[in-house]
């Protein structure tokens, strides 16, 4: 094989793991708590700053940024939650997508206020490593393997846990739940912090590969829904799984024709999938 | 361990301008098996969605033992005690059978007897334990009423509530059901079960209440009940 494609298809797949997390994020929180949470890649903007912030300003270690990010943009998600999203938890849909968005606009406007529109950049790029034939950047591996201890952890803790067994077991029936003891709402606090959470890893795992600016949540935004979708909004492994296909074709497309394009030929394949499975690729 | 009983009085309640209960009263005292019985419509399920706390009265008391059932939330009636195998299963269907026992032990004290009570229900139903990996959605419905009885049997419960546990199923299968009900009554757990199949659940239970159009009509001893002609004309198909 050319090993400029064998390149692209190993940055596509790496790519996919960082998409993997807020995909993860925002299906868990819109299974089980029924809400899109449309201001989540600001949420991740968040993180950005506050690792950026905490390590070229206030001078930390780079890991504990890292630390201080996670219990932030948790908490974050916590607010989100109880100021936002619980008061309008039996409102219609588009109510709850626009307040949400809201947010959005106002998280974007916040960073603007106190940072400015410049990138700022943390300023750490490891070497990129030869394999075999091909080049992997040091940074984007590091970042999808941590993605995928991300993923595995949550996983372990949705399976073998009585929060994560009741966090599935909610996503299918939420009215049932308290003839077993269980409160709705205290697990839908539990799966806004952990979604708040996989922001707060997926912004340490962003950081150290592109720079932070308000807008930042614009370039993964988008795709990031669209993913979602894909894979079948509130199905996790469906999620999974097409964020490494996205990841692939995005970073394929651009081997063919160029980056530009390559968010096209993403879009056209969505929407061809959107045509041919309408409640996505891996819908039951 | 000193029983409580189940008492009902005056209970009103129903579902925006719907009243669907009026001015009910029920007791159930430990180690009794009572039955409520009635046509489709008449309130059998809203009565008991009153006890385990899913719809709140408009008027009356609903206590089991000291605690107001009214003033406490859904969510903590498992842990004094009551549990409610609702209309329908209500599993969840893409979690296996032990997983749906698992959401049943979720409550503190249930976790921490986890193991013991799956034995206990493992041994009452083997055939959740063949099947204990399988998804309880692909299952029939008599082993998944075995395994809703199961998830409710979890939390160590004084009372059992049942909603309709002959629902949909084959006839052989429910004369399983409610052989099983008699031995859940026979270790002592106190039930309470709502029924159409009346013949049936005559045969199981001391007591029970007639419910019509959301009041009760009758009550009595299972004998009495059926040997009355008004419920033996209305019910058991009799002359």
């Amino acid at each position: 094989m050319d090993p400029f494609l064998l390149e692209a298809i190993v940055n596509g797949i790496l790519l996919g793991g960082v998409f993997a997390l807020p995909v993860l994020g925002l299906n868990l929180v819109f299974g089980v708590v029924d809400v899109v949470w449309l201001c989540y890649a600001e949420l991740v903007m968040v993180g950005m700053y506050c690792v950026w912030f905490l390590y070229t300003q206030a001078g930390w270690p780079l890991i504990a940024a890292f630390a201080a990010c996670l219990p932030v943009v948790a908490g974050l998600g916590l607010l989100l939650h109880q100021l936002v999203v619980r008061p309008l938890l039996s409102s219609p849909p588009i109510t709850q997508v626009l307040a949400t968005g809201g947010v959005l606009f106002i998280l974007q406007g916040g960073a603007m206020l106190i940072f400015g529109t410049d990138f700022r950049s943390l300023g750490v790029e490891m070497p990129p490593m030869e394999v075999g034939e091909i080049f992997v950047s040091g940074t984007k591996l590091i970042a999808f393997v941590a993605a995928l201890v991300g993923a595995g952890l949550l996983w372990t803790f949705l399976k073998f846990t009585y929060v994560g067994t009741a966090i599935r077991a909610i996503a299918r029936d939420r009215e049932v739940m308290p003839l077993m003891g269980v409160d709705p709402r205290r697990i839908y606090l539990v799966a806004s912090a952990i979604g708040g959470t996989l922001a707060g890893l997926a912004a340490c795992l962003l950081v150290v590969q592109l720079d932070v600016h308000p807008f930042i949540g614009l370039s993964f935004g988008p795709i990031t829904f669209m993913i979602c979708v894909m894979g079948g909004l509130g199905n996790m492994l469906g999620g999974f799984l097409a964020a490494f296909l996205m990841g692939v074709i995005i970073s394929t497309g651009g081997f063919w024709w160029n980056t530009e394009m390559s968010y096209v030929v993403a879009f056209a394949c969505f929407i061809v999938v959107m045509f041919a499975r309408p409640r996505g690729l891996f819908a039951r | 361990m000193e029983g409580q009983t189940l008492s009902l009085e005056g209970i009103r309640a129903g579902y925006g301008d719907f009243q669907a209960l009026f001015d009910v009263g029920l007791k159930v005292a430990p180690g009794e098996a009572v039955g409520v019985v009635g046509p489709n419509g008449a309130g059998k399920t809203t009565l008991l969605r009153v006890i385990s706390g899913m719809l709140k009265p408009k008027a009356g008391t609903a206590r089991f033992g000291a605690a107001d059932l009214a003033a406490l939330p859904a969510h903590a009636l498992p842990g004094i005690g009551i549990a409610h195998v609702p209309e329908n299963r209500r599993l969840f269907p893409h979690l296996s059978v032990e997983e749906n026992l698992k959401v049943g032990a979720y409550i503190p004290s249930a976790r921490k007897h986890f193991a013991e009570r799956l034995d206990y229900v493992f041994g009452m139903f083997p055939r959740l334990k063949e099947r204990r990996r399988q998804l309880a959605g692909t299952m029939s419905g008599g082993e998944q009423q075995m395994c809703a009885i199961g998830r409710a049997l979890m939390c160590s419960p004084r009372i059992l509530l049942l909603d309709e546990p002959s629902a949909g199923l084959a006839p052989l299968v429910v004369a399983q059901v409610f052989a099983l009900v008699q031995r859940i009554r026979a270790e002592g757990l106190t039930v309470l079960i709502v029924e159409q199949n009346v013949a049936q659940v005559l045969r199981v239970v001391d007591r029970a209440y007639v419910l019509e159009a959301g009041r009760v009509v009758a009550e009595g001893t299972s004998a009495q009940l059926a040997s009355d002609p008004m419920i033996r004309s209305a019910f058991l198909g009799g002359h």
